[in-house]
């Protein structure tokens, strides 16, 4: 049978492989919005990994907040990257540097 | 082995090379669309765990929507081709160290000596009337009534935002202001000014200076 | 009676010093006579107060008297107090330098009539007096002092009298160094004695003496003097640069850059003295003490000698005699060091009148030519001013010891009294008493025929005014010629040879170095003793000093010239004045330069400024640079640093290191 642990590991290399389009990647917002999918939905699973193990509900309801929330960032941040390509017509992370000291 | 652990590492297998590849493709159309694998594979995993609704919420949802708007908006602003840029190279090692160090921890963690099947049994089956989508309903509308309000006006509030911020920008909106055409006035167009001619110039002074 | 006394002193003490406050204060105020008609009948009347105490104390011998006028500092059993010491010794001092004071007065009058600093300096000169009195009428080392550093300041405001002339600044401050060095040995003995004794007071310094006879004092790792040598050479150091000895007298020649007057009364009757003074005082230390004895007789005599030496090869009258100065003083150590403390306090009297006398008769040559110190640009000045040559003369007789003279005396009972003294380092100290016999008249007369014989060098400009000086500086010139005569003979049967002695028990000595009693076993009275100096060779060194220079400078100069050219490295040598003052020049001023810049450049402006400073401002700059790059303003390395945190964090937590 499947264990918890893996499940948990299962969703931590999500997790990790989502850090590191955040960190590695010098490309474009776009897929920075993706790791931040990808690290939700290793949280999720986690939620929901455990919510079967310890045989509570309320794990799942969480998650299905997590997934409102998710998905209100998801459209905020979109509209954002709009405004940002029409202001300065680029979406690389290597322009977007106004908040230097 | 049984059926269900092959079904567990193969989708997890994929949904770990898709997400990989989510980071690593250069192309952000291809990038959307093996987020979309990764969720697909997810709500299998999800599927496993007996969380059915969520599960579908999630192909719904997510793939059905938040990715759709994904691509469209990345169509949309025509942002295909990436190059890499100076100082990935410089700074990869020592990310991806970073990466690692942080994922071996959470290995170490969740290894099986503390979350084996041992420590954590498989709970029983529910039987075959148990609905999860109902449990879920239960719980929802009596105990997280207000939170499940709340979340309905946060997207109301996702919604707005997202509107204003797209629209919100009427400089470079070009119409016409029909009330100002109408109040508009001869004098404000038009300024009559009287002056007198100008003087003779003395044709031999100041022409060459 | 006591407290009548003590008042006396007292006021002794406190008219000179309101004298001193109303010239300096309000001298521009009163004007120039009423400025010098207050200060000298100031001093006028502290000097008759002095010879009333000098008669009480010391010809009618009442009991000295040990007095706390005021109780300064009181903390436990320790207390400082001003208090005064009205005895033989003393009362002695008191009498000569209000004397000698107010001679000076009087002669500035005239000799400062048109100087604008007139004021100023009755006001410097009170003031000395005030500081030099205290100086000797102390009961305790701690107003001892206060006076010692009252005439140091009063000596550094004179010599830089004139402070628009650059030699004069430069001496002042030489001689304020030269002091101070002296001062941090006198200090060290006065902390010396308030770490052994709990006191200053002198009286309970001297009494409990033997207390700390057996005492050691640990000055460096492996040297640990017995205390009372310590003390006393340190207290020697102070009297050295106070009184101008070997190697401590560089500040006396250029403290000849002040107005003779001052030359007369602080840098040679008075003040210089201070040292002979305290180390007499001291006596009841010193005499304890072998080894200091010797260093004291062995430095005065090369004093005596060598400075003596100098004073033939100088050519400014002024330096001549501030050169004898320094050879008169080496005569007074050396008596100390031969514990024959009553005839250097008796050579001290004489030499004050003396050579007040003629510094004074020299300041008056200076005046009629118009502030010429030079000897070369004078001679046959003797028949323009007659008196001032006739005292000039009875000044350089009473300095070549020629009988009866008071010179003759102190100086002969010195001379004795090396001889008989078995202290070690008495043999070479009797060699340069004899020779300075023969060195002394040799430069005095000298200047004395420089000055008054021979052709006239004059500069014809001040040919034209040339004439006899006013009579308020010929007044001070007879008042100073009198006892430069008659005070020997007077004086050296009660001061010496009578029992008790004119000092009395102010002075100590022990009977294993009592040289004046095994003295006094030859002397037959005043008279009998300048008959009996034909039989001495002294006196034969001294007359031949006299004929040597009469032969040099008047008669046969050429041969002065060829010896001149024939040992011109002995020629170098003296009027580089054995280098001392290159060598201080060199080593010490300039290596103290070096020093100071390389403590300038190295932790002044490498380390303070450098490092500290602009280093505090430039790490910050260094700083901000930094961590500017921190604030790139990309997402990415802001979620990296973010992570990187977590990273350590989380491996804390689960790791534990």
């Amino acid at each position: 049978m499947i264990s918890l642990s893996q499940y948990l590991i299962v969703a931590a290399l999500l997790f990790g492989i989502g850090m590191a389009g955040i960190i590695i990647n010098r490309k474009n917002i776009i897929i920075l919005l993706m790791s931040i999918e990808l690290i939700l939905l290793a949280v999720n699973t986690n939620f929901i990994a455990f919510s079967y193990f310890l045989d509570n509900v309320v794990g799942q309801i969480f998650v299905f907040f997590i997934l409102t929330v998710a998905a209100a960032e998801a459209a905020i941040g979109l509209a954002i990257m709009v405004v940002l390509f029409r202001k300065r017509g680029t979406l690389e992370v290597q322009d977007l540097d106004l908040l230097k000291g | 082995m049984t059926a269900l652990q092959i079904i567990f590492y193969i989708l997890s297998s994929f949904a770990v090379f898709s997400a990989l590849m989510v980071v690593a493709s250069s192309n952000p159309v291809r990038g959307a669309l093996f987020l979309v694998l990764t969720f697909f594979c997810m709500a299998g995993i999800w599927l496993l765990l007996h969380a059915e609704f969520l599960a579908l919420i999630l192909m719904l949802v997510y793939v059905g929507a938040v990715m759709t708007l994904f691509l469209f908006v990345v169509m949309m602003l025509s942002v295909s081709r990436l190059s890499l840029k100076e100082g990935f190279v410089r700074f990869l090692p020592i990310n991806v160290l970073i990466v690692l160090l942080i994922v071996g921890l959470a290995i170490m963690v969740l290894s099986p000596e503390r979350f084996g099947l041992l420590q954590m049994p498989i709970p029983m089956d529910k039987g075959v009337d148990y609905s999860n989508t109902m449990s879920l309903g239960m719980q929802l509308y009596t105990e997280y009534a207000y939170p499940f309000e709340i979340a309905a006006v946060l997207l109301l509030t996702a919604i707005i935002a997202a509107i204003t911020l797209t629209h919100g920008d009427r400089k470079k909106h070009k119409s016409q202001k029909i009330s100002a055409q109408i109040a508009v006035r001869a004098k404000d167009r038009v300024r009559l000014v009287k002056m007198n001619s100008e003087p003779k110039l003395k044709p031999n002074n100041s022409a060459g200076q | 009676m006591e407290n009548n006394l003590l008042s006396i002193a007292l006021i002794i003490i406190a008219l000179p010093l309101t004298g001193a406050i109303i010239a300096g204060l309000f001298g521009k105020l009163i004007g120039r006579s009423a400025t010098h008609t207050v200060t000298i009948s100031l001093v006028g009347i502290s000097f008759l107060l002095a010879c009333y105490l000098f008669k009480l104390i010391v010809l009618d011998g009442q009991p000295a008297v040990d007095g706390i006028v005021y109780q300064w500092i009181q903390s436990g059993s320790f207390s400082l107090n001003i208090g005064l010491l009205v005895d033989r010794l003393s009362a002695t001092l008191v009498f000569v330098v209000t004397f000698v004071s107010l001679m000076v007065h009087i002669y500035t009058i005239g000799y400062m009539a048109d100087d604008p600093g007139y004021q100023r300096f009755f006001s410097y000169v009170s003031l000395f007096t005030f500081a030099m009195l205290t100086l000797v009428l102390a009961n305790n080392f701690l107003l001892l002092f206060f006076g010692w550093e009252g005439v140091g300041l009063v000596s550094y405001l004179l010599i830089g009298f004139w402070f628009k002339r650059e030699a004069a600044v430069f001496g002042s401050l030489k001689a304020f160094l030269v002091n101070r060095i002296g001062d941090i040995g006198f200090v060290l003995a006065i902390a010396a004695i308030l770490m052994l004794f709990g006191q200053l007071d002198y009286a309970h310094v001297f009494n409990n003496v033997n207390s700390i006879l057996d005492k050691t004092i640990h000055v460096f790792p492996g040297v640990t003097p017995p205390a009372i040598t310590v003390i006393c050479v340190l207290l020697f150091i102070g009297a050295m640069a106070k009184s101008a000895q070997v190697p401590l007298h560089v500040w006396l020649p250029e403290s000849m850059e002040g107005p003779t007057p001052i030359s007369a009364l602080i840098h040679a009757a008075t003040m210089v003295t201070a040292g002979i003074y305290m180390v007499a005082r001291m006596s009841p230390l010193f005499e304890y003490s072998e080894v200091t004895l010797s260093l004291v007789i062995a430095i005065g005599a090369t004093t005596c000698f060598f400075m003596g030496l100098l004073a033939v090869f100088h050519h400014d009258i002024k330096r001549v005699i501030a050169y004898s100065t320094l050879s008169q003083l080496g005569y007074m150590t050396v008596a100390l060091g031969a514990s024959a403390y009553d005839a250097a306090i008796f050579h001290l009297l004489t030499h004050a009148f003396f050579k007040a006398l003629l510094f004074l008769a020299a300041g008056s040559v200076i005046i009629a030519l118009h502030h010429e110190q030079d000897m070369r640009k004078m001679g046959g000045l003797a028949s323009y001013m007659p008196i001032t040559y006739l005292t000039f003369g009875i000044g350089a007789l009473a300095l070549a010891a020629i009988p009866p003279f008071a010179g003759f005396y102190s100086k002969d009972a010195i001379i004795e009294a090396v001889k008989l003294s078995s202290i070690p380092g008495a043999g070479y100290a009797y060699f340069c008493v004899v020779a300075g016999a023969f060195i002394t008249p040799l430069y005095i007369f000298r200047a004395f025929f420089l000055t008054f014989h021979g052709e006239e060098h004059l500069d014809p400009e001040a040919k034209k005014h040339l004439q006899e000086s006013p009579w308020v500086v010929l007044i001070p010139l007879i008042a100073l010629a009198v006892p430069s005569i008659i005070a020997g003979g007077i004086l050296i049967g009660p001061m010496l040879f009578s029992d008790p002695k004119l000092l009395g028990d102010s002075i100590f000595v022990l009977p294993q170095h009592d040289v004046l009693t095994k003295l006094a076993v030859d002397y037959q009275g005043a008279t009998a003793m300048a008959v009996h100096a034909s039989h001495t060779w002294t006196f034969w060194l001294a007359i031949s000093g006299i004929v040597a220079a009469w032969m040099f400078n008047m008669r046969f100069t050429d041969f002065a010239e060829k010896l001149k050219q024939r040992f011109s490295w002995v020629y170098k040598i003296m009027v580089s004045k054995y280098g001392f003052d290159d060598f201080n020049q060199i080593v010490f001023v300039r290596g103290t330069r070096r020093i100071g810049s390389f403590f300038y450049k190295v932790s002044d402006l490498m380390m303070i400024d450098g490092i500290f400073v602009n280093g505090s401002g430039r790490l910050i700059v260094w700083f901000s640079q930094v961590s500017k790059r921190v604030q790139s303003g990309y997402l990415y390395q802001y979620a990296l640093v973010m992570i990187a945190g977590l990273l350590f964090f989380l491996g804390w937590l689960l790791l534990g290191f």
